[in-house]
């Protein structure tokens, strides 16, 4: 099964480093998520400084759900996903197999916003620990809720504005845990962090266990 | 010779429209079978039925052994499908393409090779993204992809829809030669007269069921 969730991801990124939409597009998008802010807030450096770590996640929650969308438009394109489920692949190993891939882009692109974090809003991790365990677990929560409802929407006609509005409420407890473990990492809060990224692992392993159980009916109605 | 394909009073839907409507049929092992009719009249759904890709709603069906009521996801790794659509990875190049289907099937490098010689896909096409090939050219590598993945069942719906007379050739020679190797061919054409030439039996699709068959050769 990991054989082939691993010929999937390889699959996804190679697409993706012929296309280079995540470094060419969707990162420098994330960028000027964050230069928006900074205008929004007057570029108010100590606003944007105790704001830093939800700015981060909205910006990451904007622009991840543009990889979401691309990763399943690349499956819907051409009759892709008949091939796909012709492949002999379990249902489980592609959906696993889009989990990866999408964790590693959004590596990618969260790595590009921490950068963009530090110079923009003058920020300094003071945890860095809890720091990378927030951003890895959040990362994984909202690679498994992508994959899982973006399977969902790729077989309706209507997907690249469905999309959104059935992903946000999902992520949304993603989104702010992930903003509390970030704002005490980041030193602007002194409440306890990592019971926040505790959340993200539950999170994480709900939709993962959900993945694999409804992964392949949702295939089925792509 | 065992059935690869036994469809006895086959019902598939399409939302309310039954697209098979109490279909019969049977097919045997080595057999290449054209399947005829006019647009509309149930060809591609029955390709599609067969590879377990449109659920059966009643009727027993059957293939290569695999009762496709029960379940639907084992019979499709023996299956090789020619659609419409190629089915390619436009942002891939075509040496990931086929690296990708190859690993899948568990086909190696050299499988790479031996199919695109047989189907005359030049190396320097292989470091050219697919969307830049003509749509001939993309056809015959969907064709090689399809080849890797050595079915026991080869569907193909207009098969030679985009392919130059060269490429056609190509085609009905690899096909040939995986029923004398004991795969069994089911092909959707309107290109009747090229059809025959290839086809054993021919059998002629109308509202969803099979009307009539004959043996071409």
């Amino acid at each position: 099964m990991f054989h082939d969730a691993l010929l999937v991801a390889r699959k996804d990124l190679i697409i993706e480093r012929r296309a280079h939409v995540v470094l060419g597009q969707v990162s420098p998008l994330g960028l000027l998520i964050l230069v928006v802010f900074g205008f929004a807030f007057d570029a108010n450096v100590e606003l944007l400084r105790l704001g830093s770590a939800g700015l981060f996640w909205v910006a990451v929650l904007f622009t991840g759900l543009l990889l979401v969308q691309r990763t399943f438009d690349v499956e819907t394109e051409d009759g892709n996903l008949d091939a796909l489920r012709l492949s002999g692949f379990l249902p489980q190993s592609i959906f696993l197999g889009k989990v990866i891939g999408l964790i590693v882009q959004l590596f990618l692109l969260e790595f590009a916003l921490v950068i963009g974090l530090i110079v923009l809003f003058d920020v300094t991790v003071v945890d860095w620990l809890l720091f990378l365990a927030a951003t890895v677990l959040g990362t994984f929560a909202f690679s498994v809720c992508g994959a899982l409802f973006g399977a969902l929407a790729s077989g309706i006609r209507l997907r690249s504005t469905l999309l959104p509005l059935l992903l946000i409420p999902v992520l949304a407890p993603v989104l702010l845990a992930g903003t509390r473990a970030h704002e005490v990492a980041l030193g602007l809060s002194s409440a306890p962090g990592w019971n926040w990224t505790g959340l993200l692992l539950v999170i994480t392993a709900v939709y993962t266990s959900l993945g694999l159980v409804s992964f392949g009916p949702l295939l089925e109605d792509g | 010779m065992p059935s690869v394909v036994d469809f006895s009073g086959v019902i598939a839907l399409r939302g309310q429209y039954p697209v098979l409507a109490g279909l019969d049929l049977c097919i045997e092992q080595g057999e290449i079978v054209l399947l005829r009719g006019p647009n509309g009249a149930g060809k591609t759904s029955l390709l599609r039925a067969c590879s377990g890709l449109l659920s059966i709603a009643s009727g027993k069906a059957s293939v290569l052994g695999y009762d496709l009521l029960a379940s639907n996801q084992e019979v499709r790794k023996h299956i090789g499908f020619v659609a419409h659509q190629n089915h390619l990875y436009s942002d891939l190049w075509v040496r990931d393409q086929l690296r990708f289907r190859a690993l899948a099937a568990r086909a190696h490098d050299g499988d790479i090779r031996s199919i695109c010689d047989r189907m005359e896909i030049p190396q320097r096409l292989l470091q050219l993204p697919t969307e830049s090939l003509s749509a001939g050219q993309q056809r015959r590598v969907t064709i090689a992809a399809v080849a890797l993945r050595r079915p026991r069942l080869w569907l193909l719906d207009e098969p030679h829809a985009g392919l130059d007379s060269e490429g056609r050739d190509l085609l009905d020679s690899l096909l040939q030669d995986a029923a004398k190797a004991g795969a069994t061919i089911v092909f959707a054409s309107h290109e009747i007269n090229r059809a025959e030439t290839i086809a054993t039996r021919s059998i002629s699709i109308l509202g969803g069921q099979a009307v009539g068959g004959t043996n071409v050769s």
